[in-house]
């Protein structure tokens, strides 16, 4: 029952904060800290992205060409490969480095300043920890979570025509026609609903890991044994988070608008 | 100026602050001492509202700390300064621009004003030079002395030390104890020090109050504490083995809640 009532209280300041951090960055954006967390957080995560993404459309295409070469779809395999990217694997496996490489570093960094008080050092200076430490963090997650989903599912789709081309006889430009028929298939907005939707998607929840971290931060205590707690735990519902999100959204788009 | 009406606090079944009543005239130092764990620095937090207490109120200037609403809270903040055991400074910026924070955060002064009030505040307590070094690459001292700094940088009416010579060899925390008293002095801060450090306290005090099991047992002159007859008192400014304190003291030595 404590245990339910302590995730409940973290859920409840988690959104919160996301408010909070909402109005600091509308009524006073902190953009030159926010790039330098947006390139230190999020532009050195663009490597890893890179290489998963990579091999993660490579062995998509591998994967799921060899059986529908075998049932004569081997056309397919560029659609297939391009609507599952832009529509669930680039941003869930973008969200996932994120957790690791971002959300775990703003828990360790922020529950590091509480224990050793520099949070408190910022309130009895009248600085709002929210506004000079969460708010810049947060708009930075967001934007970069978005732009590496971008990547992801650029490099990605690239990835599945590499195996395509090399292993399953299938052209490079007969492999990305497809692709980017299937993407320009059902109009949104004037965009492709696919990399739309994802797009949004990858924002929404960079946006939510983003608090979930400073968040387990900011109620960390005890120590450095509190701030390895608070890792763990912001880990651990960012990534309950990017699933249910994600199955959230998706049914929103794909079934509530139908 | 300050006055503590019956304050109380407790964390969990543990007592820390039991109905403690205080007064602070307009201008002068009150050294409060105790063993560790007495609630002291407790104490120090509930006077600038990091810390609610369960019981009681805070008055300054007659303003109930903890009922004011947030902006006005930082607003008196702004008139009050907070020295950290360890100082608190925080670890990414240089020690000129820790300083300097709460001046661009806050009173968003002009560069050219900050850098003439950041120099004239370190020269105060002595760190000129300092100003580009960062807090890992200074002593624990100028760690102590850049905190001290940056709190004096609002030019604060109220100035609280939390146990401002702890780990400090004798001379360090003698200079301390003149920068305390030159604040005094030159710009009549009335001052609240928490403290274990006798022969500071006896260089620094108007007055001086003791805490015990969470209560307030003895307050006077610095003169009444030396030639004191309770052998409580007498036992912690002495420092004696025997006594009523050691027992107590051994059981319980309580690490006191941040």
């Amino acid at each position: 029952m404590n245990l339910l009532l302590s995730s409940v209280e973290r859920a409840g300041y988690t959104v919160r904060l996301m408010g909070r951090s909402l109005a600091f960055a509308v009524r006073r954006p902190r953009l030159r800290a926010t790039v330098a967390l947006m390139y230190d957080g999020g532009l050195k995560s663009l490597p890893v992205v890179a290489i998963v993404a990579l091999f993660s459309g490579m062995i998509l295409s591998l994967q799921t060409g060899i059986e529908m070469v075998r049932y004569g779809q081997g056309e397919m395999i560029g659609a297939l490969v391009a609507q599952t990217f832009c529509r669930e694997f680039g941003p869930f496996m973008t969200c996932i480095i994120l957790v690791g490489t971002v959300v775990s570093a703003y828990a360790a960094e922020i529950g590091t300043m509480k224990v050793s008080e520099e949070t408190a050092a910022l309130e009895v200076l009248s600085i709002d920890p929210v506004g000079y430490l969460v708010a810049p963090r947060i708009l930075a997650l967001t934007v970069m979570t978005f732009l590496l989903t971008i990547c992801a599912d650029v490099v990605g789709i690239l990835g599945g025509a590499i195996v395509a081309a090399n292993q399953l006889d299938l052209s490079y430009e007969r492999f990305l026609t497809r692709a980017v028929e299937t993407l320009r298939g059902r109009d949104w907005f004037g965009l492709p609903r696919d990399v739309y939707a994802g797009l949004v998607k990858a924002g929404l929840t960079g946006f939510v890991i983003a608090a979930i971290g400073c968040a387990q931060g900011l109620l960390a205590e005890g120590g450095a044994l509190g701030v390895g707690r608070a890792v763990r735990r912001a880990v651990i519902a960012s990534i309950v988070m990017i699933l249910v999100l994600s199955y959230d959204f998706t049914w929103l788009v794909y079934r509530a608008f139908l | 100026m300050i006055r503590v009406e019956a304050v109380s606090k407790s964390f969990g079944s543990r007592h820390i602050l039991r109905r403690c009543s205080l007064e602070v005239g307009r201008g002068e130092t009150l050294v409060v001492i105790g063993a560790s764990g007495s609630g002291k620095s407790t104490l120090l937090r509930i006077l600038i509202g990091l810390v609610r207490p369960d019981e009681g109120r805070v008055l300054v200037d007659g303003k109930d700390v903890h009922a004011l609403a947030h902006r006005d809270l930082q607003l008196l903040r702004a008139r009050m300064g907070y020295l950290f055991q360890s100082g608190a400074l925080l670890n990414w910026l240089t020690i000129g621009e820790n300083v300097a924070l709460p001046l661009f955060e806050v009173l968003r002064w002009t560069k050219t004003r900050i850098a003439a009030r950041v120099e004239e505040v370190l020269d105060l307590v002595g760190l000129s030079g300092t100003r580009d070094l960062l807090p890992d690459q200074v002593s624990g001292g100028m760690r102590k002395r850049a905190g001290l700094a940056r709190s004096l940088a609002m030019s604060p009416e109220i100035l609280l030390y939390d146990e401002p010579t702890t780990g400090l060899d004798p001379v360090t925390s003698h200079i301390i104890d003149q920068v305390i008293l030159d604040l005094k002095e030159k710009l009549g801060v009335t001052s609240v020090v928490v403290s274990h450090d006798m022969a500071g306290t006896f260089r620094i005090a108007d007055r001086v109050a003791m805490l015990y099991d969470g209560r307030i047992i003895a307050q006077g002159q610095p003169s009444e504490f030396q030639n004191t007859a309770d052998p409580l008192v007498r036992q912690f400014v002495t420092g004696a083995l025997e006594g009523p304190l050691k027992d107590k003291t051994a059981r319980e030595a309580p690490k006191e809640a941040r």
